[in-house]
């Protein structure tokens, strides 16, 4: 298990539920915004929950627009963390990462399908992923979003609300999570596990 | 497909969970943590902790448990009860709640719910209302933790309804007090007239008492969750069966 992982600062108050799922794999999460650290650690959680514009601008602050992109150790990106891997967010139009390309979008609210999108969902597998190892196809996994991206090159899992959305994306070494895995029982807790496992070089 | 929620509420006051009839002669039902504990196991879909008596005494809630129960649940829960101004939500979210519910604060400073909206997405902001009436009129009741001070609101349940939607509620709780803690069922003419004016997801809350209660209220009044609390803590419904119950009726839900 790797050992040393940041959690970047990008807004967003709810920290502490994804540092205590850490630290049930046995794993403690840092949280900074500090560029050298960022650049070290074994894994890069990428959290934040709230808007896309406040989350840019706290990645802006901190310097670390260049640094994210060029990171070559695994990454994962989880809910808006996911959402600012791509290219832009049409919340408030916001120039995102640029990592994954395609634009996040705002969900369609009708009756059915209520926004925010926010509750347990399946996730469907698109394609193999290590993330799904001991995960059986269907998952239930929590949601909390009004903006998601569409299923694209590099969606490995989509889920319905609505329409489909990417769920699951990975490029490269780039990994995103639309949901909350700390949040989603012992799947998400797999979920975690599977990306501190990855074998990476 | 999005599953519907079954939401265990714990009733919070003084470190213990407790539960009354018609929000009237509390008592306890267990400790925090081991009922926490049990509803993971359970497949719970979500956790809400009420602090009764917060509000009511001009008391915040002690937020010292908030971290313990993060550290035990890897379910989203919510926190109501005390708090009245974006610093109290902070402090709540940064202990790991999932969201904060606001009720009679919201009621006494309406801004206050697009303040929280603004700074932590509506998302993380529910607002609780506590109605009752009948015949196609219901009224908002506030303070009702405290059965000295609770009184009717001077609201129309249904406009309030609309207007915390309108300033950024991402969630709306509806306790039906004519049903709380009689368990004969929830308040399906009320909840389904607030549905008809909800576009957000909309959580169900007192009366429930049997298995077909939760159909019900999933069928006939589309909410998106159905919280309960004495069936649950008494053990009288045991989640995993409910859950077996509804996806036998073509509910869906979390398995």
């Amino acid at each position: 298990m790797n050992r040393d992982v940041a959690l970047v600062d990008c807004g967003g108050a709810n920290i502490a539920s994804l540092r205590f799922a850490l630290e049930r794999l046995g794993v403690e999460g840092h949280f900074t915004r500090d560029a050298g650290r960022i650049e070290a650690a074994e894994r890069v959680l990428l959290p934040g929950v709230g808007a896309a514009g406040a989350g840019m601008g706290r990645l802006t602050d901190a310097h670390l627009l260049e640094l994210i992109p060029r990171l070559t150790q695994p990454v994962l990106g989880i809910c808006l963390g996911m959402q600012l891997l791509y290219e832009v967010s049409s919340e408030d139009d916001t120039p995102c990462l640029g990592v994954i390309p395609g634009q996040v979008d705002l969900l369609e609210a009708s009756p059915e399908h209520t926004i925010p999108h926010m509750g347990w969902n399946q996730v469907e597998r698109r394609a193999e992923s290590r993330l799904f190892d001991g995960i059986p196809d269907g998952s239930w996994f929590y949601f909390v979003h009004s903006y998601a991206a569409p299923p694209g090159k590099h969606c490995v899992g989509d889920t319905e609300h609505g329409r489909r959305f990417a769920s699951v994306v990975n490029k490269d070494n780039f990994f995103g999570v639309q949901f909350h895995p700390e949040r989603s029982g012992q799947h998400g807790q797999r979920l975690l596990k599977n990306f501190l496992e990855l074998p990476w070089n | 497909m999005l599953a519907r929620r079954i939401i265990p509420c714990l009733d919070v006051r003084d470190g213990q969970v407790v539960k009354g009839v018609r929000f009237r002669e509390h008592r306890v039902m267990g400790e925090i943590l081991d009922l926490a504990r049990r509803y993971r196991e359970e497949h719970a879909d979500e956790v809400v902790f009420y602090d009764i008596t917060a509000s009511p005494h001009g008391r915040s809630v002690d937020r010292s448990w908030i971290l313990r129960v993060a550290d035990v649940l890897d379910i989203p829960f919510c926190v109501a009860g005390g708090i009245r101004d974006v610093a109290g939500a902070e402090e709540v979210l940064m202990n790991g709640a999932d969201k904060i519910s606001v009720n009679s604060p919201a009621l006494a400073d309406p801004d206050l719910i697009g303040e929280l909206a603004r700074r932590f997405g509506s998302q993380c902001v529910v607002v609780g209302i506590d109605s009752s009436g009948g015949d196609g009129r219901w009224r908002v009741h506030e303070l009702t933790g405290d059965p000295s001070l609770s009184r009717e609101a001077g609201r129309d349940t249904l406009d309030w309804v609309r207007e915390v939607q309108e300033r950024g509620a991402g969630e709306i709780v509806l306790n039906c007090m004519n049903m709380d803690g009689v368990r004969q069922g929830y308040d399906i003419e009320q909840l389904c007239a607030v549905r008809d004016c909800c576009r957000v997801p909309l959580i169900a809350s007192g009366g429930a008492g049997a298995p077909e209660h939760f159909v019900d209220v999933f069928r006939r009044a589309r909410v998106d969750g159905a919280l309960a609390a004495t069936v649950f803590h008494s053990g009288q419904i045991a989640i995993p069966d409910l859950k077996e119950y509804l996806a036998a009726r073509n509910v869906s839900v979390r398995d």
